[in-house]
């Protein structure tokens, strides 16, 4: 039996392919070849005289000890965002599968967040523990606690992890919970007939089982952390103070920002774009295959 | 509903098009950077001046904060569709007029359009901030402010200082821990603008270099002086305040202005322009004074220098449009807009006329914190230490600093090495800005 559909010549596959081709290229190749490019070249901010400068732009960035400590809080704030957006997801999405009532209330209020935009999920968590303005930032103090993320890199960085781990609860919420309702029903109940509590049925059933969703969810929240945090960290800290909470795609912008090093500027860029390419392969070369039962 | 009134604005639009006369208006397309009651200041200005003629028709765009207008503008030009006119902060200044062929001199678009154009009339404290040394205005001055400190009396009365605000840093010092002991006990006093407060400003005040080649002002091969004595012993100052709690640091930009109207910090230096927000929210009794100063520091204290945003003009535009944009000029110039520019939106007038209008009607008599500015950009004939800063880059050169600054402020670093470090950070900005401006 034929197992694929196949057309005659090849005039209607690559038209039907067009559409994305175009789209793929127009916002895609174009702006990432012209961001290589840029990365070569030593420019004013209008573009009017320019030089060659070969791999300067990546040897000065290798060369400032603030590119690694970028480096290192892009580490450190993915990490703990993953951790803990994958947790508290997962605890939530295993509570609303269960048969509460109104579990479809708590679903619904659960995704909301995911349609906030980052900008405004920062200035919300701002507006809550701005140390002058916010009523959470007032509780801290009173209680003793010296809440200061104006100066405080500890405190600035605890604060952009909260709001871009609140954020992205959400999504890894939805998927979780799609990921559980796809479970077999008869496999846990046989665990059950066996005598599994509950603990023990989501450790050796659920939790294997979901894995896939895992670790797709892993590389997503990754690439999440790298790249869409930006507004967030933007509106609550700039990437202060003295740099604490400026990660890679934040150091992008502000090396960049008033067309002042658009060289270094696309040289991290490039950087950051083979990091991407690095983990969407890892993603397909590895864990689309070895996960699987 | 909603449908049904977007199709009859729609209509509403079609038939003013098709009822305009048959000979276009030339239009001038003005990005600008500002929001709330300086918004709407920028657009009434707009409309006044499509009023008052049928030519030329201002058309503008809110593109954001300072560096988000600039970028637009930038990425606009290298796509070959910048605005005529764009809003630019002060510290861009240098990234704009090193850039040939993108802008068009302000003297220029005067000169080519006949228009009549005196560039003595205008304050040369805030002009030459925007000229060449040889005097050649390069971009029109349209909001421009200066530091000032504003106080809150009442607290003042509260901690039982004496009225007349304190006039020197060690005297401010004294009072805020005062205001500190009699219950201010978050903020005894702050500032906005972290670099422009405690470098720009700093330095200018002084009679002290913040870099060599006249702050920039004689050539692109200049280089910072900013872990000189002075720098040092202030951010010293402040470090240690901080760690006692007199001291609180309030950001890099003025997000933190609105510990001043809330009465957090009494005493608060921020710009002059800052004006609108305190008489709009501050419910006690205020004014502002001058900088404070070191007294050991001989001729202190010199004269400040600006801040805020002018106007360039851009480049590669028709001739006709220059004619426009030269007119908008001579409108804004107007002694009476001036005036009234002055008084309502508290940014400094930019003419001689104005400012002197303004002072002979006795208004300064009810409203003295207006002329504090004036009179601290006045207060000296300008040295080249204080006419104002011209570094390429300065934009980033400030996150630069702020950094630093803020790595001594919380400890990390001593503020001798947190200013070593901004020092030659900065300086190595600027080598690859002298590289890429030729």
């Amino acid at each position: 039996m034929q197992k694929y559909a196949h057309f005659k010549g090849l005039t209607i596959p690559l038209l039907l392919l067009l559409p994305q081709l175009t789209i793929t290229v127009v916002f895609f190749y174009w702006p990432a070849s012209q961001a290589v490019w840029q990365s070569f070249l030593l420019q004013d901010a209008f573009g009017i005289s320019t030089e060659f400068v070969w791999f300067e732009n990546y040897r000065d960035l290798f060369a400032k000890p603030e590119y690694y400590k970028a480096l290192i809080n892009t580490g450190i704030f993915s990490v703990f965002v993953a951790l803990l957006s994958l947790s508290l997801a997962l605890l939530f999405a295993v509570m609303a599968d269960r048969a509460i009532r109104g579990a479809e209330i708590y679903k619904t209020l659960l995704i909301w967040p995911y349609a906030v935009a980052p900008a405004i999920a920062g200035v919300l968590w701002i507006f809550m523990f701005d140390p002058s303005l916010g009523m959470l930032a007032r509780g801290l103090q009173s209680l003793g606690v010296a809440w200061n993320p104006r100066l405080n890199g500890n405190d600035a960085m605890t604060l952009v992890i909260l709001a871009a781990t609140w954020k992205q609860i959400s999504y890894n919420f939805l998927f979780f919970l799609a990921g559980l309702q796809s479970i077999p029903k008869s496999v846990i109940e046989a665990a059950v007939i066996d005598g599994a509590r509950p603990m023990r049925r989501f450790w050796t059933i659920v939790f294997p089982l979901l894995s896939p969703t895992t670790f797709f969810l892993l590389v997503v929240n990754l690439v999440y952390v790298f790249f869409d945090t930006f507004g967030i960290i933007d509106t609550v800290s700039g990437g202060g103070p003295s740099g604490a909470t400026e990660t890679l795609v934040y150091k992008v912008y502000s090396d960049g920002k008033g067309g002042t090093n658009l060289g270094g500027s696309a040289a991290q860029s490039v950087i950051l774009l083979a990091m991407v390419i690095a983990m969407t392969a890892f993603q397909f070369r590895f864990i689309e295959r070895k996960v699987n039962y | 509903m909603t449908f049904k009134l977007k199709t009859l604005t729609a209509a509403g639009v079609f038939a003013l098009a098709a009822a305009s006369p048959a000979m276009a208006q030339t239009e001038i397309q003005w990005w600008h950077a500002m929001t709330g009651a300086n918004n709407d200041v920028v657009v009434k200005l707009a409309e006044e001046f499509n009023a008052s003629q049928k030519d030329y028709k201002v058309v503008v765009a809110y593109k954001g904060s300072y560096p988000d207008t600039l970028n637009a503008g930038i990425a606009a030009f290298r796509a070959g569709n910048a605005p005529h006119i764009m809003q630019v902060f002060e510290v861009g200044t240098a990234t704009m007029m090193s850039a040939k062929g993108a802008i068009k001199p302000v003297a220029d678009v005067m000169k080519d359009a006949g228009e009549k154009f005196d560039p003595k009339s205008y304050l040369p404290a805030i002009t030459g901030y925007y000229s060449t040394t040889k005097g050649e205005m390069l971009s029109f001055p349209f909001n421009s402010s200066s530091m000032v400190m504003w106080y809150n009396k009442d607290a003042l009365k509260k901690a039982g200082l004496p009225e007349t605000p304190p006039k020197t840093w060690p005297e401010v010092f004294e009072a805020a821990k005062k205001l500190k002991a009699a219950g201010f006990d978050k903020c005894g006093f702050s500032t906005a603008w972290t670099t422009w407060a405690n470098i720009e400003q700093l330095g200018a005040w002084h009679n002290v270099p913040v870099g060599t080649k006249a702050n920039g002002f004689d050539g692109f091969d200049t280089e910072f002086r900013i872990n000189s004595d002075l720098f040092v012993k202030h951010l010293t100052n402040l470090a240690n305040l901080q760690k006692e709690g007199v001291f609180s640091y309030s950001g890099r930009t003025n997000t933190g202005e609105g510990r001043f109207t809330s009465g957090e910090c009494p005493l608060f230096l921020t710009s002059s322009a800052f004006f609108g927000n305190v008489k709009a929210n501050a419910k006690f009794d205020w004014s502002n004074a001058p900088m404070p100063y070191y007294p050991d520091v001989a001729g202190a204290p010199q004269n400040s220098i600006i801040g805020g945003a002018s106007l360039w003009v851009m480049g590669g535009k028709k001739a006709d449009e220059y004619k426009g944009v030269a007119k908008f000029f001579t409108f804004l110039s107007d002694v009476d807009r001036q005036v009234k520019l002055h008084t309502e939106s508290g940014y400094l007038p930019i003419t001689k006329a104005a400012y002197e209008k303004v002072k002979a009607s006795g208004f300064y008599k009810q409203n003295p914190y207006l002329e504090t500015p004036l009179l601290e950009l006045n207060n000296k004939e300008p040295t080249d230490n204080s006419r104002g800063v011209r570094f390429g880059g300065l934009v980033q050169i400030r996150d630069i600093w702020s950094e630093e600054i803020e790595a001594a402020l919380n400890g990390q670093k001593t503020p001798k090495a947190a200013l070593d470090a901004a020092n030659e950070r900065g300086n190595q900005a600027l080598r690859q800005f002298e590289r890429t401006a030729k």
